[in-house]
This record gives C-alpha cells, structure tokens and sequence, in this order.
C-alpha cells in the first residue's frame, strides 16, 4: 500500500522570504510588504485615533519603524501582527499626546461595565441596509464606533474589522487571551446596544 | 442556563470554540429566551455589517501619496 503523505502544516509564509530581503537591505522587497500591508495599517490607525492625519502620520511612522527595526523581528509571530502591534502602540501614543492628562491605554475602562449590559432587545427589521442608503449607514457606522473607548474599539478593530485571531489580536496588543475575550465582548455588546438604537424595529420612522 | 451565562458563552459561540456540552446548553436557551436570541442575532449582524463595509476611505490619490512618503523615508533611512 503506498504511504500517504500528508500535507505540509506548517507552510511557510511569503512575508518571510521578504523579510529576509529586506533585511539584507532589499527596499524592493521591503516596498512589497508596504504595498501589502498600508491599507490595513491605515484602516487600524483611523479606527483607533478617529483622525485621517493622524491616521496618515502613524502609517508613515509605523512602516518607519518596521523597516528600521527589522532586525528585532524575530519570526516568532507573523510579519503582519508584527506591524500591527507597532501600529497600534503608535496609534495609543497618538491618542495620549490628544488628550493630554487623560489616560488612554488598554487597561483603562475594564472596570466599568456599564453600556455592556444588554437593556434594548428590539429586533432590527428591516435590515439596516434597507432601512439606510450606503452614505447614511457609513455615518451611523463610524458614529457608534467613535464612542466606544478606545481600549474595546482598539480589539474590535482587530478582532473583527481586520479578522485577526483572538491569539493575534492578543499578541499585537500584549494582553492575555481572556483579557481580549473580555474586552471584544464588552466592544461587541456596547456597540450592538447602540446601533439597535438605529436599527430597532419600530413602526414609522426609526429613531436615531 | 442564566441570561449572564449565555453572555459568557458569546465569544466563544462566535468564535466556534465552545465546548459541545455548553452549546448544546446554549442552544436550548435562545429557544426559551426571545431576549437572548435577539441578542445573539444583533450580535452577529453588528459583527457583519463592520466586517462588510470599508467606513473609511482610502482613496488611490492618498495610497500612492503615502506609499511615497513612506519609501522616501525608508530610502532615506538606509
């Protein structure tokens, strides 16, 4: 009987032949990676900071120092995680110089639970895109998520907008796997109770 | 199974990682509890509908304006 042979699990990763280039000084190599990564990082630093020019800046900043400290990258996480988490701890730096004497990290809000306790149980009929056009649904959108804090907005990005794993997202954010757990929950029900103030089955007109 | 345990079974629910026993648990109650089923449904429709639209913009013109930016400086840091 001829042996079967099982598929490679541990497929290696194209970022990584990349990586190797870069780091021997391949800016070719290192621009592939930009090309693939800039939306993302961008789309991470907005929805942390809620500001373009920041946003702007911190995908600048972020690619910066990617490149300059590629040597540190070890390979022990994805390239993309990597670049995610220095992303993420520019994007919080970013949002303290902002709100100067206020704190903005990943440990604040944890202990308040208020807004994660589910009060609206209205079922959102019709779906909220035929209750909104595209321009309108996109406002409610960046509206609802703008008021989370910072801390639960930062691991819903991850998690659910970028489609990280909860391992990933803990690792870009250095917290532990139930840490992410907790907050992603918090995130999901917070957001969830204000958007059925949207998308609430109401007879007549729904109210904003 | 309490409303506030079927709360702390909703990551893992979502996630496909819920030990078998508790989704059957789980199951049993968004059956008897309109308020959770709703829940869970707004839930996932609150996942999708941020998975499935793009709310920011990122314009070709600001893409290659940055790509720019950013190769310049790498360029220049090398």
């Amino acid at each position: 009987m001829p042996a079967i042979q099982s598929p490679a699990t541990d497929e290696i990763h194209p970022d990584v032949a990349l990586v190797e280039r870069a780091k021997q000084g391949d800016t070719a190599a290192f621009e592939k990676l930009v090309r693939q990564y800039e939306r993302q990082i961008f789309r991470v630093a907005q929805h942390i900071t809620q500001n373009r020019e920041d946003a702007e800046d911190i995908t600048q900043d972020a690619f910066l120092k990617a490149y300059e400290k590629l040597d540190q990258f070890q390979g022990n996480s994805k390239f993309s995680t990597w670049l995610v988490r220095i992303a993420v701890n520019e994007s919080l730096m970013r949002l303290r110089k902002r709100k100067t004497g206020k704190t903005v990290s990943m440990d604040e809000d944890v202990q308040t639970e208020d807004g994660s306790i589910p009060r609206d149980f209205a079922e959102w009929r019709p779906n909220p895109e035929q209750l909104y056009g595209q321009h309108e649904l996109g406002d409610i959108l960046r509206k609802t998520i703008q008021g989370l804090p910072p801390g639960f907005r930062t691991v819903f990005t991850l998690r659910d907008v970028e489609n990280l794993s909860t391992e990933e997202t803990a690792e870009a954010l250095g917290l532990s796997v139930p840490a992410v757990k907790s907050r992603l929950l918090r995130a999901r029900l917070q957001l969830r109770e204000r958007l059925t103030r949207y998308f609430r089955q109401k007879n007549g007109v729904p109210k904003p | 199974m309490t409303c506030t345990d079927f709360l702390s079974q909703l990551t893992d629910y979502f996630d496909g990682q819920i030990d078998p026993a508790l989704l059957a648990e789980v199951q049993a109650h968004i059956c008897e509890c309109h308020h959770c089923e709703v829940v869970l449904d707004t839930t996932r429709q609150t996942i999708a509908i941020y998975r499935e639209h793009e709310i920011y913009e990122f314009p070709t013109e600001l893409r290659e304006r940055l790509h720019a930016a950013i190769m310049t400086k790498c360029r220049g840091a090398s």
